[in-house]
């Protein structure tokens, strides 16, 4: 997978959650990603950018565009320095909540996105990765 | 912060989401609407998402939320107008919004909502 271009948001308000899902569209956009395609990104760009607000008490997150051979995709980095989250398992699992929303966060957005993967540690932060490909 | 224009049409609340919802912006309508259900004692709110090119988890929540609260307050709500792709990434996220009542357009939705409040015994009314 070949990196193209970058470029990285601050997550501290939730109108910085706004211009992320507004970042993800015009990505995508250009990338040719059907309507779907885009909306799911967009989507799950959203429920992480929250998470990174809320969760983590703020952070940022890198927008990179990639490359698989003739495949293009958006790789979206959220990165956080909170308290990170003791249990994966049971944060990926549908339902779990700390905060106000209905648990559907990490679990709903990993099944809107191709690739998904989250590394945390409690006390240090939490690193969310996903991609989409168009 | 923006807030979102509730006008009011007959004995119904008419809502047009025209701006990119910040979370700010939804507790914000959601406060504003049960408000204004109280004071003018609609029957019916009807919201149009149709210019919504994203409902996530939490603008899912405050929606299936005005419902629910509208309801309390004696008035139904209609959500009008998802765009397909929209509903595709609800069910996928795992909120398919029950509880809430939904129209394809405006027209539609006003018509379900002149039914709902029409039905006997509907609306909390008590008919004993």
């Amino acid at each position: 997978m070949v990196t193209a271009q970058a470029e990285t948001q601050t997550l501290q308000t939730s109108q910085d959650v706004v211009l992320v899902r507004q970042m993800v569209r015009q990505k995508t956009t250009d990338l040719g990603f059907s309507l779907i395609g885009q909306t799911k990104l967009v989507t799950a760009a959203s429920e992480l950018a929250r998470n990174t607000l809320e969760h983590g008490r703020g952070g940022r997150v890198l927008i990179e565009t990639v490359q698989n051979g003739h495949r293009s995709g958006l790789r979206l980095v959220f990165e956080d320095s909170g308290p990170g989250i003791p249990d994966l398992h049971q944060a990926l699992s549908d339902g779990y909540t700390t905060g106000t929303g209905l648990g559907l966060g990490l679990g709903g957005s990993r099944r809107l996105v191709d690739e998904f993967e989250i590394d945390s540690h409690v006390g240090q932060g939490t690193r969310v990765t996903i991609v989409g490909w168009k | 912060m923006e807030r979102i224009p509730i006008l009011r049409m007959g004995g119904f609340l008419l809502v047009t989401i025209q701006i990119e919802l910040d979370d700010q912006v939804a507790v914000a309508l959601q406060e504003d609407l049960s408000e204004r259900i109280v004071k003018t004692g609609a029957r019916g709110v009807l919201i149009d998402i149709s210019a919504l090119r994203v409902v996530d988890s939490f603008i899912g929540r405050m929606l299936a939320s005005i419902a629910a609260i509208s309801k309390l307050l004696d008035a139904e709500t209609v959500v009008v107008g998802m765009q397909p792709a929209v509903a595709i990434t609800l069910v996928e996220l795992g909120l398919s919004l029950k509880g809430v009542h939904t129209a394809l357009t405006v027209e539609g939705g006003m018509e379900r909502l002149r039914t709902a409040v029409a039905a006997p015994g509907a609306n909390g009314h008590r008919t004993s």
